[in-house]
């Protein structure tokens, strides 16, 4: 009877300690993953430029790859980008599919309980935006200014609340409209996402949006798996020393067409 | 989940639905004035015919009438300032109307003039009526007359088209309308008053025509 009990208890151990191993394997953590990869896996956005499109030669282009190519250097390994869609982009990194996520993605307390975010690395903002040589610098200054809008979006919203009542704000049915307001010199300033005056400037065309102020400003952040510690300080780590060495800058004016706002 | 109905939703935006409504009275008013001038200018120019004008005329009312409106109007508003000529939105909004209308209504007062018998003019020759004058009581007056409903409908016609100009914010009834369902995003409430505006406004500028072209035209005979 003794020795039954001793083999099936050390039966039990010893099922138990194989049971642990595959936990042990699972307790390395992502960035020791990446590192011993060698390779560092990232959703990119493939049709929303200029975060992420294709390009005439079938390669992933944007701002996103570009950050995508950035992090992976600084952490010393080659990249892997995986197209995603803004409805697959955060499945992907919860089960694994890929170890960041950079793909135009803001914060909202919702994905905040999902995953975790790392400090933002790119603007995705509304604002007023204007030719050279007209000073604004907020919306008290738009008093006796013409600023084209899109009826309903969030600029409109939002400049309706801060613009004074001399500012004459123009609402167009749709984007089109306001741009071409905007080039034709109808309006003189316009009140758009700095995604459209970036489509803009890529056209140089004769009046070119700059930005004057900001009005609402949601950036675009990296998206890491929810406790990976290690991973999120190492890749904010990265950032930082981007932002301070002008490589952050050089991205946003490639694919923006404009260097990181004053109040990024 | 049936929808729930809330006019109320659009108290408030009562002096905003006035002000765009005045902007339509306006502009057709303006549109409806001018467009008739230059339709009866157009058609006699085309109907004598007259020697360099007429093959102009017939150009501008082809193109007129084979184009769209609101490309009309992208025209004047988008494209003229890129050859230095910048019109405001009113501007924009009424001369596109205008010339939109004068295409039209050259062709519809044509084809009155055109149907007034040859006999008449002879008529009024031999009593040595002035050219002016057989134009104006022998040719016109009558051709206007007959062809008084349909020129009425197409100023109607142009009325509604103006709701296009809020393409270019031009702030009549149908940006009213666009802006208060983009703030209170009651698309049903909004649209069905406003429907309920622009038929009134029609049925208000038919009957006003039809008396206008009662006094115009139908004289009581005296003695």
């Amino acid at each position: 009877m003794k020795t039954m009990l001793n083999s099936a208890l050390k039966s039990a151990v010893v099922a138990l300690s194989l049971l642990c191993l595959p936990v042990v394997a699972h307790a390395q953590d992502a960035l020791e993953a990446i590192t011993k990869a060698g390779v560092l896996k990232v959703a990119v956005p493939q049709d929303f430029p200029p975060f992420g499109s294709v390009g005439p030669d079938m390669k992933p282009r944007g701002y996103d790859i570009d950050m995508a190519e950035l992090i992976a250097k600084g952490l010393g390994v080659k990249t892997e980008l995986v197209p995603v869609t803004s409805a697959n982009r955060i499945p992907y990194l919860t089960t694994g599919k890929v170890d960041l996520v950079i793909s135009s993605l803001g914060k909202n307390p919702d994905r905040e309980k999902v995953i975790d975010f790392s400090l933002p690395y790119a603007p995705f903002y509304n604002g007023v935006f204007g030719p050279e040589g007209l000073t604004i610098s907020g919306p008290e200054q738009l008093a006796g200014k013409v600023v084209g809008v899109t009826r309903g979006s969030i600029e409109d919203l939002e400049l309706t609340k801060v613009a004074p009542a001399t500012a004459d704000v123009k609402r167009y049915e749709d984007n089109n409209g306001t741009i071409s307001a905007f080039l034709s010199g109808q309006v003189e300033l316009v009140a758009t996402g700095n995604v459209v005056a970036a489509a803009i400037l890529e056209k140089n065309p004769p009046k070119k949006p700059l930005l004057k102020f900001l009005i609402k400003n949601s950036p675009n952040y990296v998206g890491i798996n929810k406790g990976e510690t290690a991973l999120t300080e190492k890749v904010n780590a990265i950032i930082t020393a981007a932002r301070a060495d002008g490589s952050l800058d050089a991205i946003s004016k490639t694919w923006l067409g404009a260097p990181l706002p004053a109040s990024f | 989940m049936a929808y729930q109905f809330d006019f109320s939703s659009l108290s408030g935006y009562g002096d905003l639905l006035a002000k765009g409504a005045g902007l339509t009275v306006s502009l057709t008013v303006v549109g409806g004035l001018a467009g008739v001038a230059i339709g009866i200018a157009g058609a006699w120019a085309r109907s004598r015919p007259v020697p360099v004008l007429a093959p102009v005329v017939a150009a501008y009312v082809e193109v007129i009438r084979n184009t769209p409106f609101l490309v009309q109007l992208f025209f004047l508003f988008f494209g003229l300032p890129a050859l230095g000529i910048k019109l405001g939105e009113f501007q924009a909004a009424a001369l596109a109307m205008v010339v939109n209308l004068g295409a039209y209504s050259t062709e519809i007062i044509r084809a009155g003039v055109q149907s007034i018998p040859r006999g008449q003019i002879e008529a009024a020759m031999s009593l040595a009526m002035t050219p002016l004058q057989i134009f104006r009581h022998v040719v016109l007056i009558p051709a206007l007359k007959k062809i008084w409903p349909a020129l009425s409908s197409q100023v109607v016609i142009v009325m509604l088209g103006s709701s296009v100009c809020s393409q270019i914010a031009a702030e009549e009834l149908t940006f009213a309308a666009n802006f208060i369902q983009s703030r209170n995003f009651r698309a049903f409430e909004v649209y069905f008053v406003v429907t309920a505006l622009y038929l009134a406004l029609s049925i208000l500028l038919r009957w006003l025509l039809s008396r206008l072209g009662q006094a115009l035209f139908e004289r009581r005979r005296h003695g």
